[in-house]
């Protein structure tokens, strides 16, 4: 990937925008397939591997018009079916194209909730803009339109102007549903739900809101004050939020509708339960899930030293074991904490590591190291327990698995000692499983996600259940396609029952 | 946010709070814990066990002693003053039921926590034997309290200025050692050091003895590990497994490195637990 310095970017742009803007003659199916993607500017690497402000800095009005002129309006879009929540995708980008930002965004909230946020965290890469002919014609999907990056230029405008109204609240039904966390799939569902006028409660164990995108996802890829501007929406429509309140402990889950009176409860507790390895060496002091260290830094706060009273790790050579896109934040965060070597590593190669495309882009820049066809065998630590090293093996690919995938074979004798003073377990998360150990009412499967029907009920009737709970740890739009639709069965649900 | 009705100093560095919390006081059993913040933007989560709650007022009890940053702040609070961070009840609470005879061993601050359970333990039904423990006189808390459950109390101070000039462990041992005595489970309670020597001198004796885990945490539902101990071949998760473990299967020395997780090297060479490089040194004495 090129790249370019802002200025750079916006001097090309120029061009070409008064190049397409000020034509007599439309421009032709062809001409606009042509057009150059716009890239994302973004904040010199040098400057950002010391702060946690946001990388990508946002298109400018010239670049996201140029960008939107690339949509050549297909008769049958696929990118509408692509995305989990069916946002009219060629609706938006045509008003962006045209100058009308309030009608994209309009357009936008038809269907999506937290469009600032989604723009800046969904996969797009392999749901709306996989099929984009704009990208097909280019035979490169990162040459496709770039969807994300417009729906967060209109988001982003919206807020600028300070004229966000929150949805309009039908009058109150008397109805009260309680919702367990407030992740993505939670606020998604208190919107909704709140909509048809009924009193809405969200739960919180923590005691800032915002869940996985407050505690996990961090500033730079997704700033606090983007979920401040949502949740703040949010109780303009008269949703409650009680933090500090853990489901299952504070009070038992079935224990809302007995004894504080809820008609109906949503659980999205997401998938907050780390996995670890299972190697020799991985309760050494050093050795961290991705969610303890990016909770320190992030919620936290650890990387303000001066102010914040949580600690942080001071590391200098450091390990992070996997290649999603917690593993990025992870080793990116580590970049920011000050270490000076930092490795991501992977057992299989470049090409099927599941994090986004410019997530990994980003932390190549920010020399982050790729140790592909690696994996850990095991941690090892001096006589005060303390990490100092990691001995690991080579692989080699063979045979494709069930995920398709060619399944990562240890080379025999490849091992190698890396030297380390901390190590960040990033693998997956499996369910948290505080709410269904606290509720045996409540059938989960054999991982600890709980069952649920199509219309996301649980097996309790009232109940129902989305997101990462429920899918096991997935994405921010899944998690809110899944609420969206939750929240449509509680709302039948409440109209049905007296 | 929950407000501060009463506040007591105990000791030189120890401080007894009531705070207001209705829905916790509802749900709490003995040996569970809470976690506060003295600050909500920037303060660091810390785990306290329950001392005690009471229906009349709505209040948890708290009993903490001044060791670092945010027991400093809270140390600081006063009556009247909200606690802008308090959540709970966590982790599982003791198995309570009758043993028949129970020996439950506090070392300092650890008895605030083990006077629920005493308390619960002897309801059941268990003929109770406290042993109590501290550096001195002074440090000795809940003496009272302790006095009233027990039907044997037994103090120890390392310097002899109160009650038997003893290790816990010394009490611990005889009872035992002497078949009429010998307790049929053993809750231990203190610092690391004191609830690993407790466990090693009860394990020639196989008398089951639990300890209650103060690990570090940040979120206290299971979500970060951060509070991860070795239980036998196990790796169990503090504050939704525990915070009680069975004492015989704890790797004690790897709990207490993690708890030192964030000493810097320099500090560390200083402080690293004068406290248990003397109680160590005790406990080689006395053998």
């Amino acid at each position: 990937m090129s790249h370019l310095t802002q200025a750079e970017i916006s001097e090309q742009v120029k061009i070409i925008f008064d190049d397409i803007f000020n034509r007599t003659e439309p421009l032709k199916k062809k001409e606009q397939l042509k057009i150059p993607p716009q890239m994302m500017p973004a904040q010199d690497e040098n400057i950002r591997r010391h702060n946690l402000d946001e990388v990508a800095v946002g298109y400018s009005v010239e670049q996201a018009r140029v960008e939107a002129m690339r949509c050549i309006q297909c008769a049958k879009p696929s990118c509408i079916a692509d995305c989990p929540v069916e946002i009219n995708i060629p609706g938006f980008i045509l008003s962006i194209a045209e100058n009308d930002f309030q009608n994209a965004i309009d357009i936008i909230k038809e269907t999506s909730l937290l469009p600032s946020i989604c723009g800046r965290v969904c996969p797009q890469e392999t749901q709306c803009q996989i099929s984009c002919a704009t990208g097909l014609f280019n035979k490169d999907v990162d040459k496709a339109v770039a969807i994300g990056r417009l729906e967060r230029f209109v988001a982003d405008w919206e807020r600028e102007q300070g004229t966000i109204v929150p949805p309009e609240v039908k009058p109150e039904t008397g109805k009260k549903v309680a919702i367990v966390g407030s992740g993505p799939a939670g606020l998604v569902v208190a919107a909704d739900v709140r909509r048809e006028g009924h009193e809405v409660t969200v739960f919180e164990a923590f005691h800032k809101l915002g869940g996985v995108m407050r505690y996990g996802i961090p500033e730079f890829r997704l700033p606090n004050s983007i979920i401040d501007q949502e949740v703040s929406t949010l109780e303009k429509m008269g949703v409650k939020f009680q933090k500090n309140y853990v489901v299952g402990r504070t009070r038992k889950l079935l224990d809302l509708m007995k004894k504080d009176n809820f008609d109906s409860i949503f659980i999205g507790t997401g998938a907050g339960l780390p996995m670890f390895m299972g190697i020799e060496g991985e309760n050494l002091v050093g050795v961290f899930s991705a969610n303890e260290y990016l909770t320190r830094a992030n919620l936290m706060k650890a990387y303000d030293e001066e102010h914040s009273d949580t600690p942080f790790y001071h590391s200098k050579n450091v390990a992070v074991l996997g290649g999603g896109n917690v593993a990025m934040d992870s080793a990116r965060m580590a970049v920011r904490l000050g270490a000076e070597n930092v490795y991501v590593v992977y057992r299989r190669t470049e090409k099927e590591m599941p994090a986004r495309v410019e997530e990994v882009a980003h932390a190549k820049e920010e020399g982050i190291q790729f140790l592909f066809l690696q994996n850990a065998k095991s941690i090892k630590g001096n006589e005060k327990g303390r990490v100092t090293g990691m001995e690991c093996l080579r692989y080699e690919l063979g045979e494709p698995d069930d995920s398709g995938r060619r399944r990562p074979v240890v080379i025999e004798g490849s091992e190698f000692m890396l030297e380390l003073d901390t190590v960040i377990v990033a693998i997956g998360n499996g369910s948290n499983p505080l709410v269904s150990q606290t509720t045996p009412e409540l059938v989960v499967n054999k991982w600890g996600n709980l069952i649920v029907d199509e219309k996301m009920k649980t097996s309790v009737d009232g109940v129902y259940a989305g997101g990462d709970i429920v899918l096991g740890a997935a994405t921010v739009i899944l998690a809110m396609g899944e609420g969206r639709k939750a929240a449509a069965a509680i709302n039948e649900f409440l109209i049905n029952s007296n | 946010m929950a407000k501060i009705l009463h506040k007591e100093k105990l000791s030189a560095d120890v401080y007894l709070m009531r705070v207001h919390a209705p829905l916790i006081v509802e749900e709490r059993k003995a040996g569970q814990f809470i976690i506060l913040q003295t600050d909500e933007e920037y303060g660091e989560r810390i785990p306290l066990t329950i001392a005690d709650a009471s229906e009349e007022d709505d209040s948890i009890t708290l009993i903490f002693q001044v060791v670092g940053k945010t027991t400093t702040e809270l140390s600081r609070f006063n009556v009247g003053d909200d606690l802008p961070v308090l959540v709970g009840p966590l982790g599982l609470p003791t198995h309570i039921k009758n043993f028949g005879k129970v020996v439950c061993v506090g070392g300092g601050i650890g008895v605030a926590p083990l006077h629920p359970i005493a308390h619960a333990l002897k309801a059941a039904g268990n003929e109770v034997t406290t042993i109590i423990g501290a550096r001195n006189k002074e440090l000795i808390i809940l003496e009272k309290e302790m006095e009233t459950i027990a039907d044997k109390l037994i103090i120890c101070t390392d310097d002899g200025s109160y009650g038997r000039k003893a290790l816990v462990t010394e009490p611990l041992e005889e009872l035992c050692k002497d078949e009429a005595t010998k307790p049929d489970m053993v809750i231990a309670i203190g610092p690391p050091i004191m609830m690993k020597f407790c466990s090693l001198t009860t394990k020639p004796y196989n008398v089951f003895t639990q300890v209650s885990l103060n690990t570090i945490m940040v979120d206290g539902t299971g979500m970060c590990g951060g509070c991860r101990v070795n239980v036998g071949d196990e790796v169990k998760f503090v504050c939704v497994e525990g915070p009680e473990f069975d004492g015989h299967l704890v790797d004690f020395d790897n709990m207490m490195a993690r708890l030192s997780s964030y000493k810097g090297i320099e500090e560390e060479a200083a402080h690293k637990c004068y406290v248990d490089k003397e109680f160590e040194a005790k406990v080689e004495e006395t053998k």
